[in-house]
């Protein structure tokens, strides 16, 4: 029997769940200040996913970079190689808010997609 | 100059900013003007690129640029006027605001009622007067966040973080995703200063080393950050001689407390408040000064920007009833203090009339208390309002609702005091 | 082989006014500077006062050049656009033997020839410096002594004398000299060696190992650091002027002075250290400082200090400046040892070193073209509303304020890159412009002062550095691929 604590993220109170595992299987959690602690548990120890931003690159814009985020939580594991993976895209402005920038990133089913428009560079004394 | 006037001036399109502006044009205000000083509206919300924004106000969990573009686009539909590249020099009483903009040139304008929404700025090193040399390679995280996200400049490749602030976990994730290492992350207090829930998905999830009781004692680097050296505190925060060690790195990010930004505030002439920082104002978010009203950042700094929205729009429905003519500086206000395991309240006063409506008192513990708390709120060791909670932490902002009273009842009372302590 | 008249050694205070004292000649002159900017050194990590010259001991050069000095800053500020105030100086006694002392330090200001100096009492100090402890039983009031920036006057010496023909190589290091018998006909520097009839050294710290070349070996040099604190120029309302508490034999003490930009500064300390390029700050000097600072003004607050740094002096072991054609160079008058009150002696000590040169046999024909006065960049925040619009009117980037703390502009940060000595690190453009110095520290001003520094000078900003050398302000692109 192995115990393994773990905070659960589900809502900002963040209880301190020790999940206490039997080879695979979940025999108890403690701590859970409500139901959901269980599912996240089980989510997190089998499926963990999170949200990702970061940014992309873009060519002719007000700025060099614009952020982009995840339409859902991905798989943990791919957190860093998708980062590493949006680092190769050069997008061209204009660009559209929620343009989708890599469908179905890593075979995830998850796509990533802007935050935010992105206007050509204006011609402006900040150049 | 070039003169303007309108019936309601805002400073800065920050979320605060931009909800007070919208809300005074819903309540009924003629024109409203916005002036930012950044080449895109949203304050500091366009380099704020993670989510965790708008849960609340828009039932969605948006990125900060989601979230800027939601009320800009509210905004506009609202016909408020925005302005960006606009950087206000000085207000005067009126209020009257002097600004400045490459386009424009030199701007004043003529307001009926201004809303303070300046936001906050980051303390810097200095401010901890933290020893050694000083090369290049210390930044504040806000900085560090504007440079990675948006001029598109990663700051260093072997980072130090000093605080446990979300800022300072936001960035050990964002950095970490590009490329650079987080050699540690150290904390002067006992407990993590950011939401739980950061430090999980910000640090744990990328196995960054977290040092509590820990500071900086010293930076080394010629030109550049080579190394830090770190020591244990005590629980005043002094450095325990004969613990310290050296982390090399060639970057110190500092997260280590935000400064509401008031020096327009407080060269106007606007009375604040040495614990916040910011003006000292009463549940219309109303300013010392008549017709200034200030909502977000600037009057404390907030955890969840769906609170900033909310409080915000109160202060625009303020000031746009000002701007009409409707609103009164109040006849005599009931302080509002900080009791015991508080750190502050906003507001810090409230008008006597508005007793028998209810109010909300926002505040931050001064101590985190992990088991079942009460907060309550005495008029003269009267009870007003009780709540219970499953936990205080001073890193998460507490709200207590003062229910409708009669105002009889607190007829003779001077002051309110406000108490976050265990269940005994 | 470029070959010059004269080749002045060190671009800091001093340095910089005698190259501008020497480019109202026909001369062909020369200024050599290892760092990345002038005024690096000693000059830009001082207290910024212009003494009034009764401290130091009669009969000296110190005391010769102090004199003199002060009353040159006048003409001498208002010629180059730097700005001075004689705000006054106070030396604050606490105690009975404090008040014998500034009887002393009266006393020998006399015999240096000083003019506006007395003694007030306690009640009298506290009525024109409010701030000032409950524990003061009296005061020497200096009507002479004020405040200036020493960075900006040193630069804008240089800029000056550049503009007025003397040429300036940054990051080059003077390393040794050719002689022939008893003359320099050369330097050998980091960029190849240089002839020069004349050589002036006036190279700060490291004067001593130059003089050591040359078979000088009277003097020798020990850095002597002083720490300060910066503060708030909310603070800066706390003092109106410059006190000093009583004297010891080392040090005039710890300061608390207003700064010529309205901060207060607080310092520094005196600690011998064996490293010339150790500006690091200390736990327990900090702690020494804020202490000391205290006790002439209790009333100042931990939570109004922006920023720390200290500085080094070039402590000499003769006992008095250097100032002098050596006996074994002819040809070479060396400037050196010059600590307090150095930057107040430095036009004095400039002009000296003229008449030196003079002596040396350097003709001084007058240029018909030399230009004495000097503009420098407009500040915007010190301009008033019509000035301000009649210079966005003329460009428009000075509408653009990039600096809110200290109200700097666009416009000012790009005069500030294609100046005569033109900024090209960010430390340049912060001590010419102000960016960077107020309460957020460079907190909102870097990425927009990297981005415009990048456009003016053509460089990426990758390649910006701090001050020179290898402090680069960032290390790549947000999406390069790390090293």
């Amino acid at each position: 029997m192995e115990e393994r604590n773990l905070i659960c993220v589900t809502c900002p109170v963040g209880c301190n769940l020790t999940v206490v595992l039997d080879g695979d299987e979940i025999v108890e959690v403690r701590g859970a200040g409500c139901r959901r602690g269980e599912d996240f548990v089980r989510e997190e120890l089998t499926d963990p996913r999170r949200m990702l931003a970061s940014t992309v690159r873009v060519a002719g814009g007000q700025y060099p970079l614009v952020p982009v985020r995840s339409v859902e939580p991905l798989p943990k594991a791919l957190l860093l190689p998708t980062a590493r993976l949006l680092r190769r895209v050069v997008l061209r402005a204009p660009v559209a808010e929620h343009q989708v920038v890599v469908k179905d990133v890593l075979n995830s089913g998850v796509s990533i997609v802007t935050s935010r428009s992105m206007p050509v560079c204006k011609d402006s004394h900040r150049g | 100059m070039k003169m303007m006037s309108c019936d309601v001036l805002v400073i800065g399109s920050g979320p605060a900013g931009l909800a007070a502006a919208t809300r005074a044009r819903e309540e009924g205000a003629q024109s409203v003007l916005v002036l930012e000083r950044n080449p895109e509206f949203g304050g500091i919300l366009p380099q704020c690129i993670h989510n965790g924004f708008g849960v609340r106000v828009f039932g969605s969990d948006l990125t900060g640029p989601e979230y800027a573009q939601r009320w800009i686009q509210k905004a506009i539909s609202a016909s408020v006027a925005l302005q960006m590249e606009t950087m206000v020099l000085e207000i005067r009483p009126g209020p009257t605001v002097i600004a400045s903009s490459a386009r424009d040139g030199l701007i004043e304008v003529r307001a009926k009622a201004l809303v303070l929404a300046m936001g906050c700025r980051e303390r810097p090193r200095g401010a901890l007067a933290i020893p050694g040399t000083r090369p290049s390679g210390v930044y504040t995280a806000g900085t560090a966040q504007r440079l990675v996200n948006m001029e598109g400049y990663v700051p260093g490749e072997s980072v130090v973080i000093l605080g446990s602030g979300d800022i300072g976990m936001i960035m050990a994730r964002r950095l970490t995703l590009e490329g650079a290492k987080i050699e540690a992350m150290l904390e002067v207090q006992p407990w993590v200063s950011g939401l739980r829930r950061n430090l999980v998905q910000c640090v744990q999830d990328y196995d960054i080393p977290l040092h509590t009781q820990t500071t900086v004692v010293e930076v080394r680097g010629r030109d550049r950050v080579e190394e830090i050296v770190a020591a244990r505190v005590n629980d005043a925060w002094q450095p325990i001689a004969g613990t310290e060690w050296t982390i090399g790195c060639d970057t110190l990010l500092l997260s280590v407390g935000l400064v509401p930004e008031n020096e327009l505030s407080r060269q106007v002439g606007v009375r604040l408040d040495d614990r916040t920082g910011g003006p000292v104002v009463d549940e219309r978010y109303a300013t010392s000064l008549p017709g200034v009203f200030a909502a977000g950042n600037v009057v404390h700094v907030y955890d969840v920007v769906d609170d900033v929205s909310e409080a915000a729009m109160v202060a625009g429905e303020s000031a746009a009833r000002w701007a009409a003519g409707e609103g009164s500086h109040g006849h005599g206000h009931i302080r509002v203090a900080a009791g015991e395991n508080v750190h502050h309240v906003v507001p810090q006063k409230v008008q006597r009339e508005r007793l028998p409506a209810g109010f909300t008192l926002a505040f931050r513990a001064m101590r985190p208390i992990e088991a079942p708390a009460v907060m309550t709120v005495r008029a003269d060791g009267e009870l007003l309002a009780r709540r219970r909670l499953r936990y205080a932490r001073p890193s998460e902002m507490l709200v207590i609702e003062v229910p409708p009273s009669k105002l009889g009842i607190l007829d003779a009372t001077e002051e309110l005091v406000v108490d976050v302590v265990a269940v005994t | 082989m470029r070959s010059y008249d004269v080749v002045i050694i060190g671009a800091g205070v001093v340095g910089s006014l005698t190259a501008r004292a020497l480019s109202r000649y026909q001369l062909d002159v020369l200024l050599v500077e290892k760092c990345a900017d002038v005024g690096e050194g000693t000059t830009k990590g001082n207290s910024a006062i212009v003494h009034a010259g009764y401290d130091a001991v009669p009969g000296t050069l110190k005391a010769e050049m102090n004199a003199a000095g002060n009353p040159m800053y006048v003409e001498l500020c208002d010629e180059l656009d730097v700005d001075f105030q004689r705000c006054g100086t106070y030396v604050v006694g606490v105690s009975d033997d404090d008040l014998l002392t500034l009887d002393d330090l009266y006393e020998r200001g006399l015999r240096n020839g000083i003019d506006g100096l007395a003694i007030i009492s306690g009640q009298e100090m506290r009525g024109r410096e409010p701030a000032v402890t409950e524990a003061c039983v009296g005061a020497l009031y200096a009507e002479t002594g004020g405040i200036v920036d020493p960075f900006q006057l040193c630069f804008a010496a240089a800029e000056n004398a550049v503009v007025n023909g003397v040429e300036l190589w940054l990051e080059t290091e003077a390393l040794g000299f050719v002689r022939e018998g008893d003359r320099v006909v050369g330097v050998r520097t980091t960029r190849g060696t240089v002839g020069a009839r004349w050589v002036v050294i006036s190279a700060g710290l490291w004067a001593d190992e130059l003089l050591n070349d040359l078979d000088y070996h009277r003097l020798e040099i020990t850095p002597r650091k002083g720490e300060y604190f910066v503060l708030d120029k909310r603070a800066g309302d706390l003092v109106n002027s410059v006190l000093f508490p009583c004297p010891t034999p080392i040090s005039k003490g710890i300061v608390v002075t207003r700064t010529i930009h309205g901060n207060l500064m607080i310092g520094p300390n005196a600690q011998n250290v064996p490293d010339k390029d150790d500006r690091a700050t200390t736990p327990d000097g900090l702690r020494e400082i804020m202490a000391g600072a205290r006790k002439l003004v209790p009333g100042i607050r931990d939570r109004d200090v922006i920023r720390t740094f200290a500085g080094l002096r070039a402590g000499g072991n003769t006992g008095d400046f250097v100032i002098e054609r050596l006996p074994t160079a002819q040809n070479v008058v060396a400037l050196a040892g010059i600590e307090s009150p150095g930057l107040t002696a430095a036009p004095a000590i400039a002009q000296h070193a003229v008449d030196l040169l003079a002596e040396a046999g350097m003709p001084r024909t007058q240029k018909a073209s030399y230009q004495p006065r000097r503009q420098g960049i407009p500040r915007f925040a010190d301009l008033s509303y019509k000035e301000r619009e009649a210079l966005i009117a003329e460009d428009p980037r000075y509408g653009n304020v990039v600096c809110r703390c200290e109200m700097v502009t666009e416009g000012e940060v790009v005069a500030a890159c294609h100046a005569p000595i033109p900024a090209q690190t960010y430390d340049a453009v912060k001590r010419r412009t102000r960016v960077g110095s107020g309460r957020c520290q460079g907190g909102f001003d870097t990425p927009l002062v990297l981005e415009i520094m990048s456009r003016e000078l053509g460089l990426p900003v990758t390649e910006i550095t701090k001050r020179g050398e290898r402090s680069r302000m960032v290390a790549r692109r947000t999406k390069d691929v790390p090293a």
